[in-house]
């Protein structure tokens, strides 16, 4: 471990990977992962933030599930970019997670770079980071490292699990493996599957990462490289399916950058390739290339209904969780068709379900974004779930 | 399906609310198609102990509806109402929406495959109010309980009570139960004859179930 220790002194992320800013749990080696890839992972970290107190029953814990390239600081200072955590629009005190009420729990996915095990973080068989010598994970293999976190706390039941886009899939998991354990469910911006669309842009991605000389098959960290090239295309070309067609020229158009005419050259003319520039040259500063490569695959194998012969409101039957689904209008990377494939399955089983289409302009990202309207479902739905689990006001849990 | 026409307090709106909840029998399972701001589905759930859900065409009345903790999804009567399997629910409700869907009867059709039992309400077309506007100024009616012209109305698909007896007949339905409310909102005298109660309802309730 010692002699890595040089090579990620350059290299902030690389750090985080096994000496994160934030509270771990270690399982130790002989209580291993069982991971849908059959293989048992051990040691197991998981690097996790929370905010708020758990009251005395533990009743009322939300776990906040985190996107592709979200981490576990929610609601607190970005440890690595300095930056306001990356929901605190929805998570904080009065806000509709609100941490004065509710014990809020979010950690780092399997197979991210923020602590949590993943390629970053040190294979104690070899004393290297794991490269690609990390199993592949699914989306069930996060939530099960979840579920081992929830169980480290004692929570019997979550109140709330809520999440956008991968984090959503993660909440509709846990809907399917655990309901009894799960009292209310927000799945935001998301899928019950990836379609095929989303898998080829992920493959574009990967292809770039894994296309860039110093990824050397995913053994950058050893021969003190990074891909940050290749990371950096991918990163650009994932923005954009973030983005709607008209959020982007209304932002963007076809402006100038610091120029009033065309260079004739390939540097960034126009207002938006200097945008995506940035966006990709912040990313490599925070993101590991090989967790990129493990999390996209992750999102590429989920299929809930594949699980349950091909019928997704197999995997919601006599639920008694209720649902809260949201999308939005604008949003073509996980389209309101895709939410309404979600509630027809809920319905279908018979669960309570409520179901929102925001209308905005904004894109995929809008779950991230400051929109009125999406919090004021989410805190009225938290309210009356809470009222309906007999949690107390929080003023009065004060 | 559109927002109902009636101004949300007005006495009118929550009598035909009233006429329509007393049609439910406590403790069943309930879809209000058209929901509004869920007046109807909090009378249930409160009153009833009904396990009361709803569909809601507009933003505002979806998120007012989970506000008051209620289980609504935004849809369509004329195009979600297929992805409910067969009888999910004791009773499907549509109150005042009828006349603003794209296919009336194809609606009706899915309500009572849903619902066992179907109720809708709907304003009647042949109350003699409406057919005098008709008759002797040639006009669209305009009345305070269709306060809209025709060029805004979203009501598209008027019908009489007579008319709409007529549709029951077609869908293969029976009717259990038919309550016509006057200009005032009061119920009309039960035995009266359908052509008074084609004249003078303003508003009918119909309490529907399959024939077979």
């Amino acid at each position: 471990m010692s002699e890595i220790e040089p090579l990620r002194a350059g290299h902030a992320a690389w750090q985080e990977a096994d000496a994160p800013h934030s509270p771990v749990l270690r399982l130790p080696a002989d209580q291993p992962l069982v991971m849908d890839s059959g293989v048992a992972l051990a040691p197991l970290t998981i690097a996790y933030q929370t905010y708020g107190t758990l009251n005395a029953d533990k009743s009322n814990a939300i776990l906040v599930c985190h996107a592709l390239t979200g981490d576990q600081h929610v609601a607190n200072v970005h440890p690595l970019t300095g930056k306001p955590g990356w929901w605190e629009t929805m998570v904080g005190p009065g806000k509709p997670v609100d941490t004065d009420r509710f014990f809020v729990i979010c950690s780092n996915v399997l197979g991210g770079c923020l602590g949590t095990t993943g390629p970053a973080s040190t294979n104690p068989a070899t004393g290297k980071p794991y490269g690609l010598d990390m199993p592949m994970v699914t989306i069930r293999d996060m939530v099960r490292g979840q579920k081992v976190l929830i169980d480290h706390f004692g929570i019997d039941q979550i109140f709330c699990v809520i999440g956008g886009s991968m984090g959503g899939m993660q909440v509709l998991q846990w809907a399917a493996s655990y309901p009894e354990r799960v009292f209310s469910a927000i799945p935001i911006a998301t899928a019950p599957r990836h379609s095929s669309q989303n898998i080829a842009f992920h493959e574009v991605g990967r292809q770039a990462v894994m296309a860039d000389p110093e990824w050397s098959g995913g053994r950058y960290f050893e021969l003190g490289r990074h891909p940050t090239k290749g990371l950096a295309v991918a990163r650009m070309a994932a923005h954009i399916t973030y983005l709607s067609d008209e959020a982007l020229h209304r932002k963007f158009g076809r402006k100038f950058q610091n120029k009033t005419a065309p260079t004739f050259t390939f540097d960034a003319d126009f207002q938006i390739e200097s945008y995506l520039r940035y966006q990709g040259s912040t990313f490599v500063e925070r993101f590991d290339a090989n967790s990129y490569l493990y999390l996209t695959r992750a999102m590429d194998y989920f299929d809930l209904a594949g699980d349950y012969d091909g019928i997704l409101a197999r995997a919601f039957q006599h639920t008694k969780t209720r649902f809260c689904v949201v999308s939005f209008t604008s949003d073509w990377l996980f389209p309101t068709s895709a939410s309404r494939a979600i509630v027809h399955a809920l319905n279908a089983g018979g669960a309570s379900v409520s179901f929102v289409e925001i209308e905005t302009d904004k894109g995929h990202d809008a779950f991230l974004l400051d929109l009125p309207e999406l919090f004021a479902t989410t805190s009225g739905f938290i309210e009356s779930a809470a009222r309906a689990r007999g949690l107390k006001e929080a003023r009065a849990a004060v | 399906m559109s927002e109902r026409q009636f101004p949300v307090g007005s006495d009118t709106a929550r009598v035909d609310l009233l006429v329509v909840a007393d049609m439910v029998a406590s403790n069943t399972r309930v879809l209000d198609i058209g929901c509004g701001d869920g007046t109807l589905l909090r009378l249930l759930a409160e009153d009833r102990g009904v396990d009361a859900r709803g569909i809601e065409l507009s933003q505002r009345g979806v998120n007012d509806c989970v506000a008051k903790g209620l289980s609504v999804i935004q849809g369509d009567a004329d195009t979600d109402l297929i992805d409910y399997p067969d009888d999910s629910f004791d009773y499907v409700i549509l109150s005042q929406t009828l006349q603003a869907t794209r296919n009336p009867k194809r609606v009706l059709e899915q309500m009572l495959r849903i619902g066992r039992r179907a109720i809708v309400s709907f304003p009647n077309f042949g109350h003699w109010r409406i057919r005098g506007q008709l008759i002797f100024r040639g006009r669209m009616p305009v009345t305070e309980n269709l306060p809209l012209a025709w060029y805004e109305t979203p009501n598209i698909h008027f019908c009489t009570i007579r008319d709409f007896v007529a549709l029951v007949d077609e869908v293969d339905a029976k009717i259990d139960r038919a309550v016509a409310l006057d200009s005032s909102g009061a119920p009309m005298r039960v035995s009266a004859p359908w052509w008074v109660w084609n004249m003078f309802g303003e508003q009918a309730v119909f309490l529907l179930e399959r024939q077979s």
